[in-house]
């Protein structure tokens, strides 16, 4: 319990430190946001007035601890271009990318884990080789290439080889701006929509935890207790289920966790691709804006999803590994 | 990571590969029959696919842009640029990495937690996130790219050395060299230092590829690289308005960014067999 507590003292005082960062950052930064708000034509004063109005104006010590109030509230500011809270902005595009995010960890998982298995049972067959080759491949590929490829095998790929209808799959957007379905067929609607970014992210998630699974399995099936279960009569199922996958799966569940900000950074581009209003989005429009609130807002959210995703693989280690409990 | 060759093989092949690049990025853009940088015919020539001969006689192996560019010989040229930037990248981050991972371990006490505090704080947030708040602070180019890649990967070989350093200091020929009078520095320098690099090199080497990954992913999103000097993400950005039409301007350069990656790839996994055994874990950060 002391130790629970004390886990997660730390990681409240570790996102403190990246916030408080990230604020000196850009504010240590050169580029003046309020000259992209006003007219090229304003005078010196107009833009004076901008920035007062915007904060900008006051001593860095009175900004910070005029933000880190606002903070604790639970108020992160307002978005200078949009001139909307950027908590709104946040509540809009988080549950897109969460889930992007969410449906293609999964699939990377389920994927990556029955691959990297096989390849283990079949160590050093050409099956393992042409796999290892493939996963390697894959992993060395960005994803927005990825992800462009794949926009042009349903594009371009799709009328030169006449696709059949089901497989004309769409290649951008969220939804059918045409379409005003609703309930059933909306969320068919985004399914369909999901199906490329989804399969981007998970193959390259895939191929990094199928390299890890074999690595770990292959280890595994050389220890003395697996050759005892094969020895006392155990089937080969039996042993896979009960002694191999039950002492890969905690590396896994921490690995599960450590994934997590390589799928965040990875939906940056899989949206910028396909055009999903999610947080990579959002992001890097602030970003190209100086929208400094919308930044800081952003990598709050990625830096807390991170951090609380390194405590749930900690504090799940020792439930899934007893010998991890002291 | 192939199992069936040895790791003198694999160490080989991925030696030959990016040696091929290199001589590739040198050559193949000066002996272009034209600038590979120039637009020139370019109602004649845009958007040529792979394989096609031109008017004037001239072959193109991967087809040419919408400016009617050579591709191929637009791609060895960004080469020079990728190479560049992620190797030195990687390097320098290595460096600040060794130096600060040794300090802190060899001095220990504020220092050594001050360090690691800083560490962490950048490592719970996503390598790419942190690349883009740096990139879009300051202007962009080839030095910010390097300079940004280094400030944001130096944690991960900072902690394996300092882990190994903390593992050497206590080894008997380190206290003999102390015993024989030799200062702090010079101890630190010449006898544990030496002995505890094995996995930052594995760290650096693993650590270009993803460097190349991030710097072409920066120039893909345009806060990289610019225009007119070709790098293989700026290239694919570029190709990315074509890519219903002519997909191959996109997907092209994108080839040579997985072929490098995957050298690097190899390389690192090879060192690895060799000179340590940590986890795969700490390269399955900073994806692009």
């Amino acid at each position: 319990m002391r130790l629970l507590v004390r886990r997660v003292l730390d990681a409240v005082v570790l996102f403190w430190i990246v916030l408080t960062l990230t604020f000196v950052l850009l504010r240590a930064a050169p580029g003046d946001p309020a000259a992209l708000l006003i007219a090229p034509t304003a005078s010196a004063a107009d833009a004076a007035r901008e920035r007062a109005e915007l904060g900008l104006d006051r001593p860095l010590v009175v900004q910070y601890a005029h933000w880190a109030a606002g903070v604790l509230g639970g108020d992160l500011g307002e978005s200078f271009a949009e001139r909307r809270p950027v908590t709104a902005l946040l509540a809009r595009a988080l549950p897109i990318s969460l889930g992007l995010g969410a449906a293609s960890l999964a699939l990377t998982f389920i994927i990556g884990i029955a691959v990297g298995m096989a390849q283990a049972a079949r160590r050093g067959t050409r099956t393992d080789t042409a796999l290892t080759v493939l996963t390697t491949s894959v992993y060395a590929a960005p994803s927005y290439w990825l992800a462009l490829a794949l926009v042009a095998v349903f594009t371009y790929g799709a009328a030169r080889w006449a696709f059949p209808g089901w497989l004309r799959l769409p290649a951008f957007g969220v939804r059918d701006p045409a379409g005003s379905a609703a309930g059933g067929g909306a969320l068919a609607d985004v399914t369909r929509h999901a199906i490329l970014p989804v399969l981007t992210l998970a193959a390259i998630g895939a191929a990094g935890i199928a390299r890890y699974t074999r690595s770990i399995v292959a280890d595994l099936l050389g220890m003395e207790f697996v050759r005892t279960a094969r020895a006392k009569g155990a089937s080969r199922r039996a042993v896979y289920a009960r002694h191999v996958l039950a002492n890969a799966l905690p590396p896994l569940v921490v690995l599960f966790a450590l994934a997590l900000p390589g799928v965040l950074a990875g939906s940056v581009f899989v949206e910028t691709v396909f055009a999903w209003p999610g947080m990579g989005r959002l992001m890097v429009d602030a970003i190209r804006a100086r929208d400094y609130p919308v930044v800081m807002g952003a990598t709050a959210v990625y830096a807390a999803l991170v951090i609380a995703a390194n405590l749930a693989g900690d504090l799940l280690l020792p439930v899934l590994d007893p010998r991890r409990r002291s | 990571m192939i199992p069936a060759l040895p790791s003198a093989w694999r160490t080989r092949i991925a030696l030959g590969i990016l040696v091929a690049l290199v001589i590739g990025a040198a050559v193949v853009p000066a002996l272009a029959p034209t600038d590979p940088r120039a637009i020139g015919d370019v109602i004649g020539l845009r958007l040529l696919p792979p394989l096609t001969i031109d008017g004037a006689g001239h072959f193109h192996l991967l087809g040419t842009d919408r400016f009617g560019r050579d591709l191929f010989a637009r791609m060895m040229l960004a080469a020079r640029v990728s190479l560049l930037v992620g190797a030195l990248g990687s390097l320098l981050a290595g460096a600040v990495g060794i130096g600060v991972g040794a300090v802190a371990a060899w001095v220990g006490g504020a220092i050594d937690r001050a360090a690691m505090a800083l560490g962490d704080a950048l490592l719970a947030i996503p390598r790419l996130v942190l690349l883009l708040v740096c990139a879009a602070l300051w202007r962009p180019g080839a030095t910010m790219v390097v300079a940004v890649l280094m400030a944001t990967g130096w944690m991960g070989v900072a902690r394996l050395v300092r882990a190994d350093v903390l593992g050497v200091r206590g080894q008997p020929y380190v206290e003999a060299a102390r015993a024989l009078g030799a200062p702090s520095a010079r101890l630190l320098w010449r006898h544990v230092l030496p002995n505890a690099l094995g996995s930052a090199v594995v760290a650096i080497t693993l650590g270009v590829g993803s460097a190349i990954l991030l710097e072409s992913g920066l120039s893909f999103l345009g806060l990289g690289i610019q225009p007119p000097q070709p790098s293989w993400g700026n290239m694919i950005a570029d190709g990315r308005d074509a890519i219903v039409v002519a997909p191959w301007v996109a997907l092209a350069p994108g080839l040579a960014l997985v072929v490098t990656v995957l050298a690097c790839t190899l390389l690192g996994d090879a060192l690895r067999d060799r000179l340590a055994g940590e986890p795969l874990t700490e390269t399955m950060r900073g994806r692009a």
